[in-house]
């Protein structure tokens, strides 16, 4: 369940006060759509005095990522809800792309955590451009130049109850 | 680490074989790593798309790339490749040998297979004439 990331672009219904409203837009990561939607009006609820009801979606799209094939160090600011108080955080993360970025923040934070996606705000989503402004040791650790490591001894399921040789671990 | 156990590595210009997706039983080259779940891999002479592949799903081989930027692109690759002939290492060592025979095995159909029980008779007919000659 991949996530995408949309431009969700929204504003209050024209009314006789005020005929023209500011139109307001907003980058939300959500699996669709109809979930994308949805928190750009739980988010521009908390900011502006407007809601679903009172307001009108101009226009969704899918922001594809520029080079899906470049990996990239993302540091991600985000502000989550714990069982006794709300925090703030910064993490990072080495991938291919932004929404795979965020995936992965979703499912560590529900892992280390225990946070789930309601409790999670994303505030900001960085491309890290230098190699030294990495933060964190366990990103830092894999730009090391002439990375390379062995995968010992490697485990893999036998298709077979009973087989003639010991399976090799490398 | 100056004499490590360990003699194949994930690093750039390692060559790996894919053991499954579209592209499995092909070879590649590790591109880049991305972390140490996941690496880039990617094989323009064999027919193997760039794309991110978790080690899970790859066997290293003993054969690498000497030289290799990271992060190298499609065309770099396919140079480097040609350039030290590695797919032809791939292509005579007895790993590949050994499963291009257990396809072809596993690939015949009933007649190619008489034919097979056909010539191996033959072949221990003369093996077992000639030692009774020579005993």
């Amino acid at each position: 369940m991949g996530l995408k990331e949309f431009q969700v672009v929204g504003r209050h219904l024209p009314t006789t006060n005020d005929p023209n409203p500011k139109i307001y837009r907003m980058r939300i990561f959500a699996p669709n759509e109809v979930v994308a939607k949805s928190r750009f009006w739980y988010f521009l609820r908390q900011l502006k005095k407007v809601k679903k009801a009172s307001g009108e979606i101009i226009g969704v799209n899918v922001i594809h990522e520029a080079k899906p094939l470049k990996v990239k160090n993302f540091g991600i600011w985000l502000r989550y809800d714990s069982r006794s108080g709300t925090h703030n955080m910064y993490k990072e993360f080495r991938d291919l792309s932004r929404a795979d970025a965020v995936k992965s923040l979703y499912q560590d934070m529900a892992a280390r955590h225990r946070a789930r996606f309601r409790s999670i705000h994303i505030l900001r989503v960085v491309e890290i451009a230098k190699t030294d402004d990495v933060r964190r040791p366990y990103i830092k650790q894999l730009l090391t130049p002439n990375l390379k490591f062995p995968l010992p001894h490697r485990v893999g399921k036998s298709a077979a109850t009973f087989v003639a040789h010991r399976p090799s671990t490398f | 680490m100056t004499d490590s156990t360990f003699k194949r590595f994930v690093e750039v210009g390692r060559v790996v074989l894919l053991k499954s997706g579209p592209s499995a039983g092909k070879i590649a080259v590790i591109a880049e790593i991305i972390d140490h779940n996941r690496a880039i891999i990617d094989g323009p002479t064999t027919g193997v798309p760039r794309q991110s592949f978790p080690y899970r799903h790859l066997t290293l081989t003993p054969i690498a790339l000497t030289k290799l930027p990271r992060g190298a692109g499609s065309g770099v690759i396919r140079k480097q490749v040609e350039k030290e002939g590695t797919v032809a290492k791939w292509e005579s060592s007895t790993w590949a040998k050994k499963r291009a025979a257990m396809e072809k095995r596993r690939s015949l159909n009933d007649f190619e297979r008489f034919s097979v029980m056909v010539t191996k008779k033959q072949r221990r007919d003369v093996v077992r004439k000639t030692l009774a000659k020579a005993a």
